[in-house]
């Protein structure tokens, strides 16, 4: 089996950018709440979405619709016409977390190719079966939380194709099981698709520095040589017993590339890059840099190894320059 | 309306928790939900002991869940699961879909950690043979009246009303990060912590709870100035174990869903046993930490 890349695209031109350097499918939105990069000016119309379609059908690629928030009863309706239009735009999958919807997708468009996303916190095959033998889905994305032997564990036993996440953002909370953004803001990934919202942010230069807040609540101070990023609330530095530290997690990103030969070897279908917020200049050099890792590693995975230079490409572009193997490297855990 | 005793929690030592079940048996509720819901290294119960603890409190008449983890990584996690699903005394609740999946039709409770937000969803547990579920913790008052306005699956609803509320979950243990340990050899350190770590902002403020691999508000939920919104729409009131009180907490609830005082005498009552500020932010679709009902 190959090994497909899957890049973000938060528009047009990142979603081009994606295919013409080297992504077998992209990943995209649209533009409400139905996906969980709710992000102001961020994700596709109707129209950019057929334009999409068309682009990467034409190239001989993929692309998969993101509708991975949790409806709510009031506007149930909103969330079953996104299916209906990705259905009709033509996208290649859609990519669910909702079991309501996934009953609503395979019975309306029983064609239609059904991913469970990493916001249905599936962590172990009994799960993913439940979903495969109940509406039919045929991709998994596995939360960030789960070891390489665990992740092999799941592969055996499911006739479901895995997905991960290869680079990117790092959850440090399984996906769709983390309410802290509504705890301090009302507006969580499951029912808002914003984690820690930007409107909820405020920044303000104080006697004792820059200091970040989330609806009010401190997450971190920065002293004048510190590089400040995202305020996402898991990463701030807070005070436990009286010790000051990065309690939860560390700003940094995930990054696998060194994992890909395993990757390949125990089965995994796809490896996604996580970052539809970000720019088309950003989904340009991290798709050609794992363009180039995937192809080295099928080439010779015996002979495989990362070079200095992708690294430093993608170091470039990481939060706070860190990189992890996150989970899938038992010690970090 | 009735009132359950959620899971424990937290990692308290074993003589600790034969205690707080032997006391629980004589206290007014009516359901008590038990079992490991956040870590599997946690020993000091063994399963034998949940079993031997149901039997004590259904004798004691009350109605036994056992609780089942959120978060299934390993094989051994699915063996222990498996072991529960097939008890065949005491019903399930389910905290994940591969619970849900094992439980192939028969009877089990729904629990927080399933994602249920619209009457679609909830049909479809019901069908896979849930009796009960439990409203995730980030929905309104408003959210679930309109949710079982549609609804056709005719479960029972239950609502988490007392306790720090479990807000995450991760593979990665933040006590034994707190300690410098590897996880793997956590050496326990969550025993020391009855009620979680309280994780401050640099400024002082209560935010979070590090229990384990759980995070959890700082601030405690209380509904119970809120009894009357519920009336029609919620069946069951959860009260979460805390390490004091938990017996007092209770007995407030009871007396003010007996009529016997009035819910905002009932809170008034209970402000003084609260080990945390309160916040009820969530059942008004506000931001969880707020508290909107005064004291």
């Amino acid at each position: 089996m190959s090994l497909e890349l899957v890049c973000p695209a938060g528009n047009l031109p990142a979603l081009k950018t994606a295919i013409d350097h080297g992504a077998d499918a992209v990943y995209m939105g649209f533009r409400d709440n139905t996906n969980a990069r709710a992000f102001p000016g961020l994700n596709f119309d109707f129209a950019a979405a057929q334009e999409g379609v068309r682009y990467a059908h034409a190239k001989g690629k993929k692309i998969l619709l993101a509708l991975n928030t949790f409806p709510q009863t009031a506007t149930w309706s909103r969330w079953q016409q996104a299916v209906d239009m990705a259905a009709e735009v033509g996208v290649d999958a859609v990519i669910l977390a909702d079991p309501g919807l996934m009953r609503y997708a395979s019975r309306t468009w029983p064609q239609l190719r059904l991913h469970l996303s990493v916001q249905g916190s599936a962590t172990n095959y009994e799960a993913i079966n439940y979903y495969h033998e109940h509406f039919g889905i045929q991709r998994a994305v596995l939360p960030r939380v789960l070891s390489l032997a665990q992740v092999e564990q799941v592969v055996k036993h499911t006739p479901v194709e895995i997905e991960l996440f290869g680079f990117g953002g790092l959850c440090v909370m399984v996906e769709g099981r983390c309410v802290l953004s509504s705890y301090a803001t009302g507006e969580s990934p499951n029912t808002a698709g914003v984690c820690s919202p930007a409107k909820a942010v405020r920044w303000e230069q104080t006697g004792n520095g820059l200091e970040s807040r989330l609806n009010n609540v401190l997450l971190d101070r920065y002293e004048a040589n510190e590089k400040a990023g995202y305020p996402t609330l898991c990463k701030g530095r807070f005070e436990v017993e009286d010790e000051t530290y990065y309690a939860i997690e560390e700003p940094t990103s995930l990054n696998t590339l060194e994992l890909l030969p395993e990757m390949i070897a125990m089965g995994i279908a796809a490896i996604k890059i996580e970052g539809r917020q970000r720019s088309p200049a950003y989904v340009e050099q991290v798709t050609r840099v794992w363009r180039t890792a995937i192809d080295a590693a099928r080439r010779n995975a015996e002979t495989y190894a990362v070079q200095p230079i992708w690294a430093a490409q993608l170091g470039k572009l990481s939060e706070g320059q860190q990189h992890t193997l996150g989970a899938y490297h038992r010690p970090w855990k | 309306m009735k009132l359950s005793l959620g899971p424990l929690l937290y990692y308290w030592p074993r003589d600790t928790m034969l205690d707080f079940y032997a006391q629980a048996a004589r206290w007014p509720v009516d359901i008590v939900y038990l079992g490991e819901t956040v870590c599997s290294r946690r020993h000091e119960f063994r399963t034998d002991d949940w079993l031997k603890t149901a039997e004590m409190l259904a004798d004691a008449g009350k109605e036994v869940v056992l609780s089942t983890q959120a978060l299934i990584e390993s094989e051994s996690d699915l063996k222990m699961l498996r072991r529960l699903a097939d008890n065949g005394r005491f019903l399930i609740e389910a905290n994940d879909m591969g619970a849900v999946g094992l439980m192939a039709g028969r009877p089990f409770v729904a629990g927080p950690h399933i994602n249920t937000y619209n009457p679609q969803t909830l049909q479809i547990l019901a069908e896979a043979g849930a009796a009960r579920w439990v409203m995730p913790l980030e929905m309104s008052r408003d959210m679930l009246a309109e949710l079982l306005a549609q609804d056709t699956s005719g479960l029972e609803t239950e609502v988490f009303a007392y306790g720090r509320m479990p807000l995450a979950f991760s593979a990665r243990c933040f006590t034994a990060r707190r300690h410098n340990l590897p996880k793997d050899n956590c050496q326990f350190r969550c025993i020391e912590n009855p009620y979680g770590m309280t994780l401050k902002t640099r400024e002082g403020q209560s935010f979070l709870a590090l229990n384990g691999t759980q995070t959890q508000s700082a601030s405690v939920y209380s509904l119970l100035a809120a009894l009357e919104s519920m009336s029609g729409l919620v069946d069951v009131l959860r009260i979460s174990p805390q390490p004091d009180n938990t017996g007092e907490v209770v007995a407030l609830f009871r007396a003010a869903l007996d009529g016997a005082s009035a819910p905002q005498q009932a809170a008034h009552e209970l402000a003084p046993l609260l080990p945390e500020p309160p916040c009820d932010g969530y059942w008004h679709g506000r931001a969880g930490i707020e508290q909107t009902v005064a004291y």
